[in-house]
């Protein structure tokens, strides 16, 4: 049966955490199951407050072979980088 | 008081008898999601088994704990309604049995919430949360298979027909229920019947399918101790550990 199901990307919004993230995929025929599904899969442990699932085949990735012409010319750039800066203790999630 | 520890009790067994059940699916479902559905239903009944049969043993005052209930009663000694003992089937019997006992279970919590003994609406509050996503859960699958394949309604429909007879003894109501009603701690079974008929036939029309007469013969007798051959075979299972190596604790 699952394997005429489409897959799902899950996405849970912590307790704390401040945006969702994703903590892993599963099988659904549409997006209610998939939420559904994602209930009772990915928050068994009072894990969230709040699910977003995606169809994985929407999500556009980049694709490793860029990561060289994406990412690398940030790494010569250390102007880019605030670490000159100390941060006052009471900044959190920065 | 002898009238409420059986009242609760049945409760108790409701919840531990259709969990065991449940049980039965784990590692074997349609797909790893269902499994995880199915089996974190089962753990719902078996948190709310507890509650209930805690409460029940307090009530008797015999001594008992809610372990003693669960694990060394004989299957005569089980007050457990007959839809939930009857046999997994296959997944439309599993899925139609859930959603008949669901449908049930969250009104008759909803008026328990509301019961004259603290104890009981503290109970029914937990577990409504719970039931509310099961009765939401296997009432959206009936949809989905009934108005699915030909197939998968062919199934849905049978299972509806087959386990019909057992829907009766939901609302059948003895000397011990109307004690309770009396003392408004439980609500009639009447009323509970009349929101179950609506909802269940609302969703089996959305489903296409037919609801069978609501007049049909019933069987009944599980919540008196009378049960279908298939209790014993659960409870062999069940309470295996505890008969072999009786007060074996982890």
């Amino acid at each position: 049966m699952s394997k005429e199901w489409p897959l799902w990307e899950v996405f849970i919004r912590s307790q704390h955490g401040l945006a969702h993230k994703h903590v892993g995929s599963l099988h659904a025929p549409d997006g209610e199951m998939a939420i559904n599904n994602a209930r009772d899969v990915y928050t068994r442990r009072n894990e969230g407050v709040g699910i977003w699932v995606v169809r994985a085949a929407d999500i556009v990735s980049s694709s490793p072979g860029d990561k060289g012409a994406l990412f690398e010319p940030a790494n010569n750039k250390v102007y880019r980088h605030p670490t000159f800066f100390p941060m006052p203790e009471e900044v959190k999630n920065l | 008081m002898l009238d409420k520890a059986t009242y609760v009790r049945r409760l108790g067994d409701n919840a531990l008898i259709l969990s065991q059940r449940l049980s039965e699916w784990c590692g074997k479902g349609p797909a790893l999601e269902e499994d995880m559905a199915l089996t974190n239903v089962a753990l719902d009944l078996i948190g709310q088994a507890r509650l209930w049969l805690a409460y029940a043993a307090e009530l008797e005052g015999a001594g008992r704990s809610e372990d003693q209930l669960a694990f060394l009663r004989d299957a005569h000694q089980f007050s457990n309604l007959l839809l939930v003992e009857q046999p997994n089937g296959n997944y439309a019997d599993t899925l139609v049995r859930q959603f008949f006992f669901d449908a049930w279970h969250y009104f008759l919590l909803n008026e328990l919430a509301k019961s004259s003994d603290p104890r009981i609406v503290e109970i029914a509050l937990k577990s409504i949360k719970e039931v509310t996503y099961h009765v939401r859960r296997s009432g959206d699958l009936i949809v989905r298979l009934g108005d699915g394949t030909d197939l998968s309604r062919r199934m849905v429909q049978q299972a509806v027909d087959q386990l019909w007879m057992y829907t009766g003894e939901l609302f059948s109501s003895d000397a011990a229920d109307q004690a309770m009603v009396q003392e408004g701690a439980a609500p009639a079974t009447e009323m509970i019947r009349t929101q179950w008929l609506q909802h269940v036939q609302e969703i089996l029309g959305e489903a296409t399918l037919q609801t069978p007469p609501a007049d049909a013969w019933m069987q009944s007798g599980g919540k008196q101790g009378k049960h279908t051959e298939h209790l014993g075979y659960l409870l062999a299972e069940m309470q295996f550990l505890q008969r072999a190596y009786p007060g074996a604790s982890w």
